[in-house]
């Protein structure tokens, strides 16, 4: 087991160090002084040249390549250009708010899409499975940034009933658990969670479509096992993919959740990425990124790591 | 409705395609009979078609000039005097720029996904068959970008490189190549296993001879079917792009920018505004089903 442990965490670690490099190589991918946002168009040449001092940006690539990841590893992720203030406190605020939206809209579309692809999976050529099929095609067709227009048409412009951007009756300043806070967060949420649902509809339908045509299914009917009795060994086996799939997911949506946060004004990572994008702000933009692909990363890696503790058969593969 | 019920046709075409299988008429000619037999697949065929019509000939079909604004015309309803689907806000014809916005739409999303089609399986088939260390380098490298989540990947490319057509393509492409790397460098490494491949080696044929002669033909339907799947993410991630204004610039007709203008207007014209997204969608739908049905279609073990 400690190997299998060992062996997951020595694959991870050079993606990590890629994954930083790119990070990294993005600024210097920019056209464009990094600086040139905050320098005025008449600054002088003396200084500009102070700035790229204070910003370490005179140095050579490599050396500030590490100087970057040994900072970051110290969790100083450097200065956002436009606001002044430490990006990892300004990434670490905006992750909040987006892991609270990403956890429910998981949550929403894991119990969901397994219902419906339980339903599919059992029920296969009926109906259920047909509906199911159609919905879960049209999951992962929808652009889900006109799916929040269209549930902001819907639930408030139409209506009126649900409040359509921002977190909370007071601007995105404080979070409280409360039906006043809450409410802004369900249109998002509902947006957000086709993407998942769709995805794991898809999966479960298959697992359990695979694990139906089992001959140890045959052997629990023929043994006399009730219908109930074999949804059960269903479940224990279709479990560690399916979590699996909503754990990556989950990931998916903290980098992905962009284009609906802008659409809702949701003050998330995606929010501080567009500001950070049009403000040519590159220490928040590299910052930013960073930390949402190593969350992936390391989600991807607890949940290999969960997947061998639940099912041994796939920490010997 | 029931010409999207996946049940029926998919029995018709098990049928056809074990009859396929006894008179034996060669690989190709069954898959295209089994798609054929696909009710679900030919009608998104036939969309997809439409769609490729309206982008070859859009601006012969568009009842008026999309470019032309008009500030007294502003955010006309649908069916105004003149405006069928109404009008943007800058009193532009919406139905004439949806008409001759598919040509660009179609064309970002489309074009990343053949040159990805192109570098990742010209990448991916280099390390199957070369193995070893040469796949070992490639393979950890594309890692990396596997690494980010796809929409992350390409905004974080689009931003750092800034907006346009080219920097929007170029970055959707970056993050199209490792996905079908991954299936090429599978399905070319199963291919290299086989026995014809050691034949062909123990014949004396160069590795170059055998990837063109006994891998490339393997390889490349699963490939390239795999890669006709990414067209539908890829027209949403291109318009999704331009809808946070990092694809296409205005005045440029194009759906996902379309729906961003129109972004100020949901709550006076909500019905205007979201009908862009009406269109992405659709296609997407399309791509999708007939993505579906080409796999099925391929899939000769049924």
């Amino acid at each position: 087991m400690l190997s299998t442990l060992l062996r997951r965490v020595a694959y991870a670690l050079p993606i990590m160090a890629g994954v930083a490099l790119v990070c990294f190589a993005l600024v210097h991918l920019a056209p464009g002084d990094p600086l040139v946002s905050i320098l005025p168009p008449d600054a002088s040449a003396e200084l500009a040249a102070q700035m790229r001092t204070l910003y370490g940006f005179d140095r050579p690539l490599p050396e500030q390549f590490v100087a970057w990841v040994w900072r970051a590893l110290h969790g100083d992720l450097g200065t956002s250009i436009a606001t002044g203030r430490p990006v990892a406190s300004e990434v670490l605020n905006a992750v909040g708010n987006t892991l609270r939206l990403a956890v429910l809209a998981t949550a929403i579309g894991f119990v969901l899409g397994s219902v419906f692809g339980f339903v599919a999976g059992y029920f296969q050529g009926s109906w259920p499975d047909r509906l199911a099929s159609l919905l879960s095609v049209l999951g992962v067709s929808v652009p889900h940034y006109w799916l929040g227009m269209v549930m902001v048409i819907l639930f408030s412009a139409l209506t009126g009933w649900l409040p359509a951007t921002g977190a909370g009756p007071d601007g995105s300043g404080s979070w409280a658990w409360d039906w006043q806070h809450g409410q802004y967060m369900l249109l998002p949420a509902l947006t957000m969670s086709v993407i998942p649902m769709g995805i794991i509809a898809r999966t479960v339908r298959a697992l359990v479509a695979e694990i139906l045509a089992q001959e140890f299914i045959v052997g629990l009917r023929a043994k006399g096992l009730t219908d109930g009795g074999v949804f059960r060994h269903v479940v224990k086996n279709a479990a560690p993919t399916a979590l699996a799939v909503m754990g990556l997911q989950l990931g998916y949506l903290l980098g992905g959740s962009i284009l609906i946060e802008t659409v809702f004004s949701w003050p998330g990572t995606g929010f501080l990425l567009n500001s950070a994008i049009f403000q040519r702000d590159l220490p928040l933009l590299q910052g930013t990124i960073l930390v949402l692909a190593m969350f992936f990363v390391v989600l991807n890696l607890l949940v290999d790591i969960v997947q061998s503790l639940l099912d041994p058969r796939i920490a010997r593969g | 409705m029931n010409a999207l019920s996946p049940a029926a046709p998919a029995a018709v075409a098990q049928a056809v395609a074990s009859a396929a299988v006894q008179r034996s008429p060669g690989y190709w000619r069954s898959v295209g009979q089994r798609l054929l037999a696909d009710r679900v697949a030919m009608l998104a065929g036939l969309v997809v078609l439409a769609l490729l019509g309206l982008a070859l000939f859009g601006p012969w079909l568009a009842p008026a000039d999309p470019y032309q604004s008009s500030m007294l015309k502003r955010l006309q309803p649908i069916g105004a005097e003149g405006y069928p689907l109404g009008s943007d806000e800058l009193g532009r014809d919406l139905l004439s720029r949806l008409i001759v916005g598919t040509r660009l739409s179609l064309f970002m999303g489309i074009t990343p996904v053949l040159a990805a089609f192109a570098i990742g399986s010209a990448i991916g088939i280099l390390a199957g068959y070369a193995g070893g260390w040469v796949n070992s380098a490639i393979m950890r490298t594309i890692d990396v970008f596997y690494a980010f989540p796809s929409v992350l990947l390409a905004i974080a490319l689009s931003g750092a490189l800034g907006a346009g057509i080219v920097n929007s393509l170029l970055s959707l492409t970056i993050v199209f190549v490792p996905q079908i790397a991954r299936v090429a460098e599978a399905v070319t490494a199963q291919a290299k296993g086989r026995d014809y491949v050691e034949a062909a080696r123990a014949s004396g044929a160069g590795a170059f001879t055998i990837v063109r002669v006994h891998v490339l033909g393997n390889v490349l339907g699963p490939i390239f079917v795999y890669a006709t799947s990414l067209i539908a993410v890829s027209l949403i991630l291109a318009s999704g792009l331009s809808f946070l204004g990092l694809g296409v610039k205005p005045p440029e007709p194009e759906w996902g920018l379309m729906l961003n203008t129109l972004r100020t207007a949901i709550y006076t014209q909500p019905l205007v505004a979201a009908l862009p997204g009406v269109m992405i969608f659709i296609t997407s739908i399309a791509f999708n089903l007939l993505s579906d049905g080409l796999r099925s279609a391929m899939d000769n073990k049924r």
